[in-house]
């Protein structure tokens, strides 16, 4: 009797924190919201030591975090979320912490693709974004799996960055380009290029990042103020907002905060985008 | 009657619909006014917040430029290797706040700037601020002692042509280099290939440690994306109200940064 009438009480306040924080969406969405948010996993490690978890304990609560943020960045109508999950860097960790972390992504990969999951509540289409042939084998395969099955949803798209560096895409889009052009161009018309026929268009075309438009706000958790390597190229124009939480402690007022920040700034923004244009 | 009856039904079944569409838009519409009147309380809070944080930060600035804190005397200079600075192009127009700039930087020991702004603004300014910096150097030279002179600022002026455009043309370069050859194996390009493309058409190559931006938000205003991997950034508000101490603030916190580097 007593469980039931908890539950009951659990459940309504659950609800009560629910509608008011679609309330307070309510509210910002008064302004202009952000179309894409871009987010820097980081501080994982740190939380683990920081509460005597295990090294591994980490990242699964910084997991749970992504779920949270993205159920909150779907509810306030940000259609596009991109996070950084493992960059070509992180191959240069301890062989068993990176053999972990492929475990993990992968369990939860297929966790995604789980009816109750939240790809599905929110019609998420969910892309892997990065080189992906670096990936252990069984997690490339995921990773495309869980890309087909969602090709078809449209409400909102998570952009989750493996094996990814900016530099790395740089190149990437450079040789794309150049693979284009030389197999469009015939024989004898090899010797005659005097002109650039690479132009700045066909190098945003190919970027992996080209599926997206360019950031809108750029959060780092753990307080650190570099990108580390990430989306240099499609942060011209973008926020960057370094709260000093660990990312498993990366909350709703973090999302507030940065929100009300862009809305500030975006005047400033909107008159540089016009200009480029 | 009863048409008449009917007629007077209908008039009087549209006035209640009419009636009810204007309550509810009534109703919607001080709803949206009540939403809106809580968004303006929101900025309003916000705006309050970043007031008060500004009258703390131009104390502080003022008590760091006096010396009062111990901890911001003694500054580790060396670990800033190379230092960008980002202006606004709007804010770079105001070329003797940033010669004020280079002065404090050049004070403080830095030996290796990046100036950029993405309209060249500082591109045309760039001939009087090297003037300045070698009539700097030449009234405190006593001698020609080599020694003496590189103690003196090296000054690098960027523009968004430095940045994306230049991955372009160093894609041209690579596609030059690396594709137009009897060869017909497809080459594999690498970013060592990338770097030194830019190198040889003459792009810097220096990566900075530290980022110093001015202007109205925190971003990067296009900084060439290869150069920017693992640099710091920080915000310092607008240049017309640029203070010292927050330049030493924003080394000293660099100095205290340690970086995996991705490990």
């Amino acid at each position: 009797m007593e469980n039931k009438e908890h539950t009951l009480v659990t459940r309504l306040v659950g609800s009560l924190v629910s509608y008011m924080r679609r309330f307070l969406f309510r509210v910002l969405s008064v302004g202009p919201v952000p179309n894409h948010l871009a987010f820097i996993l980081d501080g994982n490690r740190r939380y683990a030591k920081k509460w005597n978890l295990g090294e591994g304990m980490g990242h699964r609560a910084g997991f749970l975090a992504l779920m949270t943020l993205m159920k909150y960045c779907y509810e306030l109508g940000v259609k596009y979320v991109t996070i950084y999950a493992f960059s070509i860097d992180n191959f240069r960790r301890r062989p068993d912490e990176v053999q972990y972390v492929m475990d993990l992504m992968l369990e939860k990969i297929e966790g995604l693709l789980k009816e109750e999951s939240i790809v599905n509540q929110y019609g998420v289409k969910v892309l892997f974004i990065g080189n992906l042939k670096l990936l252990h084998e069984p997690v490339r395969i995921a990773a495309e799996k869980a890309m087909k099955a969602t090709s078809n949803n449209n409400q909102s798209i998570l952009l989750i960055c493996v094996a990814y560096t900016s530099t790395d895409e740089i190149v990437h889009s450079a040789q794309e380009c150049c693979d284009e052009i030389r197999s469009s161009m015939k024989v004898n018309e090899e010797k005659d290029v005097k002109s650039d026929l690479i132009k700045l268009g066909d190098i945003e075309r190919h970027m992996y990042m080209g599926v997206a438009p360019d950031v809108d706000i750029l959060i780092r958790t753990s307080g650190e103020t570099r990108l580390s390597n990430f989306l240099l190229w499609q942060t011209t124009d973008c926020l960057l907002y370094s709260p000093k939480a660990l990312w498993p402690e990366i909350g709703l007022r973090h999302i507030v905060w940065g929100v009300l920040n862009f809305q500030r700034i975006y005047p400033y923004l909107e008159k540089r985008r016009k200009k480029q244009l | 009657m009863p048409s008449a009856f009917k007629s007077n039904n209908t008039v009087l079944g549209s006035s209640w619909h009419a009636l009810a569409i204007l309550g509810l838009n009534r109703i919607t519409l001080s709803g949206d006014l009540g939403l809106r009147l809580l968004w303006h309380i929101m900025h309003l809070v916000v705006s309050i917040w970043y007031f008060v944080l500004g009258l703390t930060n131009t104390l502080e600035s003022f008590f760091i430029s006096s010396g009062l804190f111990k901890r911001y005397r003694c500054l580790d200079i060396s670990k800033v290797q190379y230092l960008a600075v980002v202006i606004d192009s709007e804010e770079a127009r105001e070329t003797l706040k940033v010669l004020e700039l280079l002065r404090w930087l050049a004070a403080i020991g830095l030996k290796k700037v990046c100036l950029y702004d993405e309209e060249g603004v500082l591109k045309k300014s760039k001939e009087a601020l090297t003037l300045w910096l070698k009539s700097e150097r030449m009234s405190k030279e006593t001698t020609s002692d080599q020694l003496f002179e590189q103690k003196y600022m090296s000054l690098e002026v960027i523009s968004f042509s430095d940045s994306k455009h230049a991955v372009a043309k160093a894609a041209n370069f690579l596609f030059k280099k690396h594709y137009l050859s009897a060869n017909t194996e497809k080459p594999k390009l690498t970013e060592p290939d990338m770097a030194d493309a830019l190198e040889a058409l003459g792009y810097g190559a220096l990566e900075p440690d530290l980022m110093l931006i001015y202007g109205p938000a925190r971003c990067h205003l296009g900084f060439p994306a290869w150069r920017i991997r693992y640099t710091e950034m920080v915000h310092m508000g607008p240049l017309k109200f640029m203070k010292f101490g927050a330049i030493i603030k924003a080394i000293h916190r660099f100095t205290t940064v340690h970086q995996n580097y991705g490990t």
